[in-house]
């Protein structure tokens, strides 16, 4: 009988556990806007509610490997996440491809930038900003197209590099670049341009844009983390992703 | 541990810009630190207050405004147009201009303090000797604040070495432009190339070491001799 009460006690413990569990989530900075809504949807549909920690997946890495409390990761590109389960940091056979990004090449000025990439060939700007191609899968995609279009004599005295996606649309959005090459996400709202003008690349130019989530040993036994990478790949999620210009 | 050519680089740079910064701030802040420790103006407490702002904004939003003050449509920007300098942004000089708003406290600080402590007795008497303001100034006063003087290059050169957030934002990483040290050692902790990170820092440790332990040296042999009368 009181095994049996122990039990029951027990049970509804991992049960209310189960329905209102928190999942810490470290996520790549060029995901932060759908992620948001993501996030709220996810809290709404299943109880759980993610925290969610927005920054560069160097940087995460650094951290997940000295000890950090991440329960997931949602990288910017496919090897870190590969990486760290290569070193045991990582539950082997969690890894998923949860998004995959699209370059554009925009700037500032309406109607100039036309969807051939024609742009890059002219004289009619001094700086073409690109995330740095060590750091940022978007970069190393940049230099790519730049390659496959046969610029990069012309284009390579004027290139300026952001650390990461997000100081590079910060260097065109302040017109200290008259053009750049960001992520289609960053100047997306509601499937449209939001300013300016852009050449949307076509993603057989480049590499693609994998961008890889994977469960931490901190998320192991965490329900509320497996919901969360299950949700990711659900039919909500992937409509959120589209709206912010991720291709699926 | 093995530094590349591009660590060398921005070695290089970063030298080449502290020294630039230092130079030009020790220039700047001279003639605004002897007016701060002098002036009855009412003007004094509102400018050393300005003077002290760059310590209050984080380093990566101080550069965030000075990429947008740069820019085509910011004042600075509009008037290096105008002026026919082209934009300052992702240059050699605007990352001097960027380490001079940044470094300015540090500059401008020790030299009030050591004005102000000298009084305003030494120039009185040397203009009773008939010393003209110029003269007085360059013979009495500054080797009077040397050690502020000392104490202000040190300080300005140490912290443009260890800038960081400014760089990042207004630089650009271009190499051999604007790719210096501290956003060099960043990019190799962020591309995950730990032993070149630790290399690399370890280098701008030590170097920074000697060069300040050189100097608070070089500044106490200055004093002895001082007081012994050499």
């Amino acid at each position: 009988m009181k095994l049996r009460l122990t039990l029951a006690l027990v049970s509804t413990f991992f049960w209310v556990v189960a329905q209102a569990g928190e999942v810490t989530v470290a996520v790549a900075a060029n995901f932060t806007a759908p992620m948001q809504k993501i996030a709220r949807a996810f809290e709404q549909d299943t109880g759980h509610k993610a925290l969610l920690a927005f920054g560069s997946t160097g940087k995460f890495y650094a951290q997940i490997k000295n000890g950090a409390p991440f329960a997931v990761l949602l990288a910017a590109d496919d090897e870190t996440p590969a990486r760290l389960e290569k070193e045991g940091l990582a539950i082997a056979g969690t890894r998923l491809t949860y998004a995959t990004g699209r370059l554009a090449l925009w700037s500032k000025t309406p109607n100039w930038v036309d969807d051939k990439g024609e742009v890059l060939r002219g004289s009619g700007f001094n700086k073409l900003a690109i995330a740095d191609p060590k750091l940022a899968p978007y970069g190393a995609a940049a230099m790519e197209v730049i390659q496959h279009l046969g610029v990069q004599a012309s284009v390579g005295p004027r290139l300026v590099q952001g650390e990461s996606i997000g100081q590079t649309y910060q260097f065109v959005s302040t017109e200290n670049a008259q053009l750049g090459f960001v992520a289609l996400s960053q100047i997306s709202l509601d499937g449209r341009i939001s300013q300016g003008s852009a050449w949307i690349v076509p993603p057989s130019m480049h590499t693609p844009l994998k961008q890889d989530a994977v469960l931490l040993h901190a998320g192991k036994d965490n329900p509320a983390a497996q919901a969360l990478l299950a949700y990711l790949q659900g039919d909500k999620a992937k409509a959120i992703m589209r709206q912010y210009g991720y291709a699926l | 541990m093995t530094l590349s050519a591009e660590d060398f680089q921005a070695i290089a740079l970063t030298l080449q810009l502290a020294s630039v910064t230092t130079v030009l701030l020790l220039l700047l802040a001279t003639p605004l630190a002897w007016w701060l420790a002098h002036t009855p103006s009412a003007w004094r407490a509102p400018v050393a207050s300005l003077v002290a702002l760059p310590l209050v904004l984080p380093p990566t939003v101080l550069g965030f405004y000075l990429l947008v003050a740069l820019g085509p449509n910011g004042p600075m920007g509009a008037f290096t147009q105008w002026a026919g300098w082209g934009s300052l942004a992702f240059s050699f000089w605007g990352l001097v201009l960027g380490s001079i708003v940044y470094s300015l406290p540090f500059a401008v600080q020790p030299l009030v303090n050591a004005f102000e402590a000298m009084g305003p007795r030494p120039m009185e008497v040397a203009a009773t000797l008939r010393a003209s303001q110029w003269d007085a100034f360059f013979t009495v006063a500054v080797p009077l604040a040397k050690p502020g003087f000392v104490m202000a290059a040190m300080l300005s050169f140490a912290h443009t070495v260890g800038e960081f957030g400014v760089v990042l934002m207004i630089g650009g990483n271009i190499p051999d432009k604007t790719r210096v040290v501290s956003t060099q050692i960043y990019g190799h902790v962020e591309a995950m190339e730990y032993s070149q990170a630790h290399g690399l820092a370890g280098v701008m440790l030590v170097f920074s070491f000697v060069v300040l332990l050189g100097l608070s040296w070089f500044n106490r042999r200055a004093d002895q001799r001082k007081k012994v009368g050499v």
